[in-house]
């Protein structure tokens, strides 16, 4: 029962981390309409810098600043530099430009910094584990991850849920001509969200490197994820995508905890051995199609286009 | 009218020069061209039949390599279990895709824009984990094949010039398909059903069925594009089905131009051409291909179809 | 007509060249040099380059060449750049083979082109085996080998409840069996994640939950980098020391640092070995390329050098192939593993020590050999091999 209550406080972790890529995404996805496969490189961008400037300066207080800014630096310039042009363009050049920025930023990084993984390591104050559940330690620094996300989860709400800008960003989501008409710049708009997008996936960057590996490539593979949790939570919405990125936090971890001794119950060692982890990763895409088949919208779309 | 005339020239000329092929790595004694351009013949078919659903149909499918992928096991576990009919290995991949393509079409065409981009992608990793972990067929260090498949002593696909024929063979017979499809009675329904699908629903078309159809082709013609893949190489593996590989069938699209039958296939050409030239010279040439592939699009998505021949069309918007 | 001349007259120099090929040896390295694994693609082409310009840029005394070919970690831009080296390039050799998906798809081409095939890693079971060839020779190791030394180690020194783990895919079951080949104590749970995978904290929280004496993993290049931190992260470490096979080299230790220290490893080599040639070649690499080799730069070092014996052995006769794979038989060239020969079906006999981490004087991780565990050790399916049985 103790471990089940571990698995969930992982799945938690696991979640919030997945929330802060969504949160960028289905922001810029729900007002400007765009698909950015390049959010992925964000993430990269201020996991690099972040590890770059730990190990130069071994002070995690000036990494953290340094990393969001260079994503955020790195989300303003693309917006107006690339993005702005495909505002009005339909989603198949969307897909294809920011695919390319993918496939260049992958490449930079490792120009600029070599092809070898980076070495970040975990602040000593954050070093080592905390208890919360008896014969348990759980380690300092996720807890600080979810602490951190369930923060930025909370202010993210307040922003868009009680303050003028927030009302913009709203009414933008759900008619852009409209909040236009009513004379909210969209130009600055769409560049503010857009600059929150990337500091978000900074941020989500900066705290996955230390403990994943900071790589050319490393953002290809949650920004896949956190196109499940967008699409699952309703694109647009920022309390759909919080549902939803819990929710694939949860299923994925207990997938792969529990998935092969229940298999175990009913099938012979060898063929569960396989069975259990092929279906563990296939879970999420399940759990991502039969939510779309009952409802193509995603379970929290925002109201009203 | 004056664009469609130039168009089928290139066509035609594009299909005479690719036939060529052979003998001129012959003459060139370089017979390793002709493997490349096997090779960019398979991708061209897969190209082709993206374009059938993205061009015309309006059907953003980002999970294309699946079907390769399922076209080229098919063809590997059929060879697997001994059974070398190369006619066989061909009709179990293609009723392999088609049963896939069915199954996912059934679910994916439910949604459409961004929803819809997001479940094929979602099926092809769905369906990209399952062979990693199916160690029975090699798992991620995939299955090696036995031999080609056979047609009796007339095609003997061991030889390179006949496979390269034999490829040549199913592409000009996939080009002939698709340029009567695109303007038959099918064609208009799923191009109006682009622009708007309630109006060809109030003028009393089945658009799901048609939409399904046409997604249905172009996974079979994908899958048989996976099958000769197979063939070619003896040898199958997960890697022909990651994510960016579908991306890359997308960005052979776009390179040759939309909607131009033959365009793909120059973009198949180019890009291929291109990744061989770059890997040759540089090991950061993703890097390149990416500022290619976003001044193409920032330049207005002129693929090289518009390039060929000075027309400057604006490509539509969907 | 008239285009066939120009064809014919611009094919002149082609001819000419390919004419002046024959004193020439080309070797051809196919390897992954693009994206994250080009960690460990990267010292494979600097110890090729480094082993060529140490043999004055001469292969068996005939001036010779590499040519590098990325496969980009797909095996058919493998199958596609092997292709190019038998029919473009027209190599005498092919080198190279980070990954047993890439070797699996060149093999049957490369030797059905009668072209010898060295890999300088790669060494999965089916080549070892029923299809092993004349023409194919495995430099590195049989992947079930270093588990098998790692089970053996534990055994006998009385760890006999272990929880293994490896990626699910083919390689990673190979490993888990090659060590329940020679370990047969309890076994606490045996986990298979999905291959790429990079947070493990579900998996390392049911560790715990198991207490086990030990764990035992398999974790190649990035995803080892994760494990290995992660594991560290949560605090296991100090309750439960972990064994590992192809997790911990040079090149990622880089990354996991502090998080591996006291981990131990088994390999074949390492670049603190008590061998002269060992040390010869860690020293000159090092001075050229300024960091420390990783066992895959190691085997392709010995690679070149093999291919220099055979060539040698045949005094530059290039299309006397049964006198070459004779010589490359012999194993008559100077390696860094010191003795070192093959075995019946072209694997190596070599030892097999454990490794521990450790830091160095310059407050640096390093991988230090604690103790010999294999001595001159065969591979597990040799005796499969038709070549074993003539």
């Amino acid at each position: 029962m103790l471990l089940l209550l571990v698995q969930a406080f992982n799945g938690l972790q696991f979640g919030v981390m997945l929330f802060l890529m969504a949160a960028g995404l289905t922001l810029v996805f729900g007002i400007m309409n765009v698909v950015n496969l390049a959010h992925g490189s964000l993430y990269m961008v201020g996991a690099y810098v972040c590890a770059e400037t730990y190990v130069a300066t071994h002070s995690f207080l000036l990494a953290i600043p340094a990393g969001l800014l260079a994503a955020l630096a790195t989300g303003v310039i693309i917006e107006i530099g690339i993005f702005r042009a495909l505002y009005t363009r339909d989603h198949l050049d969307q897909v294809l430009a920011t695919f390319g920025l993918t496939l260049m930023f992958n490449d930079l990084v490792r120009i600029i910094w070599g092809s070898d993984a980076i070495y970040a390591t975990v602040p000593k104050f954050l070093a080592g584990q905390v208890v919360i559940i008896p014969g348990a330690p759980y380690p300092a620094y996720r807890l600080a991850i979810i602490v951190v996300g369930l923060a930025v989860a909370a202010l993210l709400y307040l922003i868009i849920a009680r303050t003028r800008y927030g009302m913009i960003i709203r009414a933008g989501a759900s008619n852009r001509v409209m909040a236009g008409a009513l004379g909210a710049n969209i130009v600055v708009l769409y560049t503010v969200v857009f600059a929150l997008g990337a500091l978000l996936a900074g941020l989500a960057g900066l705290m996955a490197g230390p403990i994943f590996t900071v790589a050319s490539g490393m953002g290809d593979s949650i920004l896949i994820l956190a196109f499940v949790v967008i699409v699952i939570g309703g694109i647009g919405s920022i309390r759909g995508a919080f549902i939803a990125a819990l929710a694939v936090g949860f299923i994925d971890t207990m997938g792969r905890a529990y998935l092969r001794p229940l298999f175990g119950l009913f099938l012979p060692s060898t063929a569960a051995d396989n069975a259990g982890p092929a279906v563990a990763s296939m879970l999420i895409y399940i759990v991502m199609a039969a939510v779309l088949f009952f409802r193509p919208q995603g379970l929290f779309p925002p109201r009203m286009r | 009218m004056a664009a469609n005339r130039n168009r089928r020239l290139i066509m035609w000329l594009g299909m005479a020069a690719l036939a060529l092929v052979p003998p001129v790595s012959l003459a060139l004694s370089q017979p390793y061209y002709v493997d490349l351009f096997t090779r960019i013949l398979i991708f061209s078919i897969a190209a082709l039949s993206l374009d059938l659903i993205i061009s015309y149909g309006g059907m953003l499918s980002f999970g294309h390599a699946v079907y390769l992928g399922v076209g080229a096991y098919a063809v590997g576990i059929a060879d697997a279990y001994g059974i070398d009919s190369g006619l066989f290995q061909l009709l179990v991949a293609a009723a392999a895709t088609a049963a896939i393509a069915t199954f996912i079409g059934l679910v994916s065409l439910r949604t459409s824009g961004v929803h819809f981009i997001m479940i094929t992608l979602a099926f092809s990793q769905m369906i990209y984990f399952l062979s990693i972990s199916v160690n029975k067929f090699g798992g991620e260090d995939g299955m090696t094949l036995n031999q080609r498949g056979q047609f009796g002593s007339l095609i003997p696909l061991d030889n390179a010039n006949v496979l390269y024929y034999f490829v040549f063979a199913f592409l000009a017979l996939f080009l002939w398909i698709q340029s009567h499809l695109v303007r038959s009675r099918f064609g208009m329904v799923i191009r109006g059903a682009r622009t708007n699908p309630r109006r060809m629903a109030a003028l009393g078309f089945p658009v799901f069925r048609y939409q399904l159809g046409a997604f249905v082709i172009s996974g079979v013609m994908c899958g048989v594009a996976g099958a000769l893949l197979a063939e070619q190489a003896l040898f199958v593996s997960p890697a022909i089905m990651q994510w960016s590989r579908s991306g890359e069938i997308m960005v052979m699209v776009i390179m040759g131009g939309m909607g131009t039958l033959f365009g793909p296939i120059l973009g198949a050409v180019a890009y291929l051409v291109l990744e061989d030239v770059l890997t040759g010279l540089t090991q950061y040439w993703g890097f390149f291909l990416g500022i290619i592939l976003v001044a193409i699009i920032l330049m207005g998505r002129q693929g090289i179809m518009s390039l060929v021949y000075g027309l400057r069309w604006k490509s539509s918007h969907g | 007509m008239k285009a066939k001349w120009l064809l014919a007259a611009g094919l002149l120099p082609l001819f000419a060249t390919h004419a002046s090929a024959a004193d020439k040896v080309k070797i051809g390295l196919i390897t992954t040099l693009s994206g994250p694994e080009a960690v460990m693609g990267n010292p494979m082409r600097d110890s090729a380059n480094l082993a060529l310009s140490m043999l004055g840029g001469k292969i068996g005394g005939l001036p010779a060449e590499i040519v590098f070919g990325d496969d980009q970690q797909k095996p058919d831009m493998g199958r596609q750049q092997a292709e190019k080296m038998l029919k473009k390039d027209k190599v005498n050799f092919i080198t190279g083979m980070l990954g047993s998906n890439v070797l699996l798809a060149v093999y049957r081409q490369v030797i059905g082109a009668h072209t010898i095939l060295i890999s300088a890693n790669a060494g999965p079971h089916q080549l070892a085996g029923k299809m092993c060839s004349p023409y194919f020779f495995a430099m590195g190791s049989q992947n079930d080998e270093a588990p098998e030394a790692m089970g053996h180690y534990l055994i006998a020194h009385h760890v006999d409840d272990v929880y293994v783990m490896a990626p699910n895919y083919a390689a990673g079951h190979d490993m888990i069996s090659g060590f329940k080949r020679t370990y047969k104590g309890k076994i606490a749970g045996e986990v298979y994640t999905t291959f790429g995978q990079h947070d493990y904290q579900a998996e390392i929280s049911q560790i715990r939950a198991a207490k086990p004496k030990a764990v035992f993993v398999f974790y190649p290049g990035g995803m080892g980098i994760q494990f290995v931190k992660q594991y560290a992260e949560f605090g296991l470490k100090k309750d439960i020391p972990l064994y590992s096979v192809y997790t911990v080299d040079p090149g990622t230790l880089k990354a996991e640092r502090e998080a591996a220290l006291g981990n131990y490893d088994a390999s074949f080599w390492g670049a603190d070995l008590d061998i002269a040639r060992s040390q010869q070649y860690v020293a000159a690499f090092t001075k050229k390329y300024h960091y420390t080799p990783p066992n895959y730069g190691a085997v392709t070092f010995d690679a070149i050098f093999a291919i220099d014996s055979a060539v040698k052995a045949v005094h530059g006769d290039l299309s006397n192939k049964k006198g070459m794979i004779a010589a490359l038989e012999k194993a008559n060239f100077p390696s860094v593993r010191g003795n070192f020969a093959f075995n019946t079906n072209h694997f190596p006999i070599e030892n097999f020590y454990l490794f521990t981490v450790v830091k160095t004087a310059d407050g640096k991780e390093s991988l230090k050999k604690r103790e010999t565990i294999f001595t001159a050790h065969k591979d597990a399916y040799a005796s499969e091999c038709p070549m074993t049985k003539k």
